[in-house]
């Protein structure tokens, strides 16, 4: 049987080439999405804002989104936002914190119902109030903060500090790159957007540690390489694996977006632009660091050798 | 790499089939699974609030009403142990947590002292202090007479917490009431209490139950003046106007000392009023409770006396004569429900403070339903897809992928069934995203060994490099992975915890099928074909 070869054996594409676009292009995209993050900034969810959600299905027939606005309108709760969500009889609506604690935020609710009860039967109701947002705001910074910490250690451990620093640089990258995205797009940023950032985080690191992993395996083969061609070298070796498992997750990924539903959609969506900038950054980015961090290829060579030699002696 | 021994291959076999037992029960009605022998592992997976509907609340104890209602206390016993022993101040007032007064005559700073140490006395701590007595209150008073009576902060956190504690065993009895399968209510934090009720739709009737304190107590309505005069000058001492529910509300003049309190009722019940046919809510006291109400009633035929929930009247009937049994009923405006409703409050109990609502996240059944179909609906196209495209990148090899996948995907819901793992729509993601990453494996592992093969080794050699050279990259990606699960798992809540434990069980599920089970198959294989190329 003939397989399916999409990178065909031994290409011996000059990445490192790229890198003199690579980098300025990321920077520019890096720079847009702290423009984006300061003018636009994000489009927080209740999650981390406060406030109430209601996601309601009409009774019989299409939503009227005009007539649902005016009538929370005249309740006079500040901010509220009236969307379609997923189908014409599903709405979504956003209604901002109220002033006046815990307490205010759920007299929201009894008016809502109140005022829509009968038409519509009630979905989702999400209320949360200033201190929770509050504390979920700081858990989720601590959250990325933490696990971007955690894997700089470990991949430290394992290899040698260019390609920790290298690691985490590419995978900030991507972070700061996804938040950008939602800033651009103003997608809604909550509980689950940061369970995607994480998923980004895993899966970029993913990447960048098979293309580490062959880059050391060289340094070790290829004495006197210089480390441009071994960059080049390493990269060429994993591209075909880069590709083929890049494709079966963004079919999985495509898949549960395609029809896993209006409720993680933006989340679906996330991990999606995660994944390509992932892979993009693994080998536009992490590679190249490693020669901008100074990664002799002869100092590795020598801190195994030395190892070797203490090890026999 | 390649040989496994008997006993590995039959270890392996079996871990397969323990996760493939473990998953089986999701396979079968709800009542078929139920009656699954004991000693075969897991039982259904456990669908998260998202998943099958239903009610979170996350309510706190309002700190600052038990500090207040304590510091009340604490001026209270300060006034009357002073005057019992005939000691004079001025100036009793309550300052942040502190409640201080002024010696008329700073020599009887002895007597003073002597007299308050009952307040002071430390109180045997909870799990807070190790056991250890809790100094609640102390007491200092000054060269000039300044008594200070200051609320500790362990004071404060020790009550706080027994708070909780309270309020979670109240709570309990009233959301059993509501006849709900399986509740979840659970201490978060110092002054919180998470409670979860699947399958509820509508939380409002839950909300009711758990907004109302529910204190209730008797007193008698004072004569001296009416509601409206104490409303335009000051209530007599000892009384306090209070309202009732009507509308407008009735002001009522009531003594402040209690005849009896909710803490002596054993029973209520909702009932018919015999004669109007009007809902009502009877109650029975115990012992103690029935002498105080019947020597009150006795005592004060004619009179007025009030029912006080909550600050509010609910009722104010006239004591027509001396009422003995200890037992009796409040007629108030009910309908059906808000009696039934008074009646459950008043079997579970009063709260210790009052409680606020922090966070609340509610899904109708229907919402549930229809993510579960839409995450089976996009698990199945996802697998089916990622099935193929390994069958037309590596032929039959991929067909051993595939078959790993399938064991893993198995695995993880037989993992999440044996640990009772909540499964939640974000979860239901990362299985699916295991889909997608679990296959990453066996690529680098079949891209490694057709390199190992152009590099001229035979195909037995280049297998077992292919799996050799592979692991320790497979390991190293899959540990980072992990990391930022383990991370997730440990700061989320709710859903995202779901998402976090599939991921993490999905990756050491992948590990494992993808590296040994494939190996496993590939090692059979090669023993029988004895292949002279790779076949990929």
């Amino acid at each position: 049987m003939r397989t399916l070869k999409l990178v065909p054996d031994d290409t011996k594409i000059a990445f490192m080439r790229h890198r003199k676009w690579a980098f300025p292009l990321s920077a520019a995209l890096i720079l847009l999405s702290m423009v984006l993050f300061t003018v636009n900034g994000l489009n927080l969810g209740i999650d981390f804002r406060g406030g109430t959600l209601i996601q309601i299905k009409t009774i019989e027939g299409p939503a009227d989104i005009g007539e649902i606005r005016n009538v929370l309108s005249d309740l006079d709760l500040g901010d509220v936002q009236v969307q379609e969500f997923g189908s014409a009889e599903d709405v979504l609506i956003r209604i901002q914190q109220q002033d006046g604690g815990e307490q205010a935020q759920q007299v929201v609710v009894e008016l809502v119902r109140g005022i829509l009860s009968g038409t519509v039967s009630f979905e989702r109701v999400e209320v949360v109030g200033p201190a929770v947002s509050g504390e979920l705001t700081q858990t989720g910074i601590l959250a990325v903060v933490a696990s971007l910490g955690a894997v700089l250690i470990y991949i430290w451990l394992r290899f040698e500090w260019q390609f920790a620093v290298g690691a985490v640089v590419a995978t900030l990258h991507d972070v700061l790159l996804t938040i950008g995205m939602f800033a651009l797009l103003q997608l809604e940023f909550n509980l689950a957007s940061i369970a995607a950032v994480l998923t980004i985080v895993g899966y970029s690191l993913n990447d960048t540690v098979v293309v580490y992993d062959r880059v050391r395996e060289k340094l070790r083969k290829f004495k006197r390489l210089p480390i441009v061609e071994l960059l080049d070298l390493a990269i060429n070796k994993t591209l075909s694996r880069t590709a083929l498992t890049s494709i079966t997750t963004l079919l999985a990924l495509g898949a549960l977006y395609v029809f896993g539903g209006e409720v993680i959609a933006s989340f679906t969506f996330a991990m999606i632009w995660g994944v390509l900038i992932g892979t993009y950054s693994s080998i536009f980015i992490a590679a190249p660091l490693l020669m901008f961090l100074k990664l002799r290829n002869t100092d590795a060579a020598k801190g195994k050798e030395e190892l070797e030699s203490s090890s026999a002696a | 790499m390649l040989y496994f021994s008997p006993i590995k291959t039959v270890a392996i076999v079996l871990a397969v089939l323990v996760g493939l037992i473990a998953a089986l029960p999701n396979l079968m009605p709800k009542d078929v699974a139920d009656r699954w022998p004991g000693w075969i592992p897991g039982g259904q997976l456990v669908l998260g609030l998202d998943l099958q509907g239903g009610a979170h609340l996350l309510l706190q104890v309002e700190r600052d009403d038990l500090i207040e209602t304590r510091l009340d206390d604490i001026r209270d016993s300060l006034r009357t142990s002073l005057r019992n022993e005939r000691i004079g101040y001025t100036g009793l007032t309550t300052v942040g947590e502190t409640v201080q007064a002024r010696l008329r005559d700073v020599s009887q700073s002895d007597a003073a002292s002597a007299a308050l140490q009952p307040i002071v006395e430390p109180i045997p701590g909870g799990l807070l202090s190790g056991g250890l007595p809790v100094t609640e209150v102390t007491l200092d008073i000054d060269s000039d007479g300044l008594i200070q009576l200051t609320f500790t902060p362990e004071g404060i956190a020790r009550r706080v917490s027994s708070a909780v504690d309270q309020s979670i065993e109240v709570i309990r009895r009233r959301v059993d009431e509501l006849g709900t399968t399986e509740p979840n209510i659970q201490r978060q934090g110092e002054d919180r209490v998470l409670v979860q009720v699947p399958g509820l739709g509508d939380p409002q009737r839950l909300k009711d139950l758990l907004k109302q304190t529910a204190r209730l107590s008797f007193h008698l309505v004072s004569q001296e003046m009416s509601g409206e005069q104490a409303l335009q000058g000051r209530p007599p001492s000892g009384a306090e106007v209070m309202f009732s529910s009507d509308d407008p509300p009735i002001p009522y003049v009531i003594e402040r000392r209690e005849i009896v309190s909710g803490e002596d009722l054993v029973d209520s019940q909702p009932g018919f009023d015999q004669r109007t046919n009007e809902p009502l809510v009877t109650f029975r006291f115990n012992n103690s409770g029935a002498r105080d109400f019947g020597r009150a009633s006795t005592d004060n035929v004619g009179r007025p006396f009030a029912i006080i929930l909550d600050d509010v009247v609910i009722s104010a009937p006239v004591i027509r004569e001396p009422i003995l049994g200890g037992s009796g009923q409040i007629s108030g405006n009910f309908t059906v429900e808000s009696a039934n409703d008074l009646a459950i409050l008043l079997r579970a109990g009063a709260l210790p403070a009052d409680l606020t609502i922090v966070e609340e996240r509610t899904v109708g059944p229907g919402l549930g339903q229809d993510s579960i179909e839409a995450g089976e609906t996009a698990g199945i196209i996802a697998a089916i897809a990622v099935l193929v495209f390994m069958v037309l990148s590596y032929g039959l090899f991929g067909v051993f992928a595939n078959i790993a996948l399938t064991i893993n995907i198995i695995m993880i819901m037989g993992v999440l069934s044996m640990l009772q793992a909540t499964l939640t729509l974000p979860g239901i993601a990362g299985i699916i995203l295991t889909i997608g990453m679990a296959v990453d494996a066996n690529v680098l592992i079949y891209e490694r060994i057709r390199e190992e093969a152009r590099a001229g080794r035979n195909a037995i050699a280049a297998i077992d490099a292919g799996y050799k050279r592979a692991l320790g990259t497979i390991l190293d990606a899959n540990i980072t992975t992990l990391i930022a699960a383990v991370i997730l798992f440990s700061l989320g809540s709710g859903p995202i915890r779901g998402f976090a434990i599939t991921l993490a069980i999905g990756i050491v599920t992948t590990v494992f099928s993808a590296f040994t089970v494939n190996r496993l198959i590939v090692a059979f294989w090669v023993r029988r074909t004895r292949p002279s190329t790779v076949p990929i």
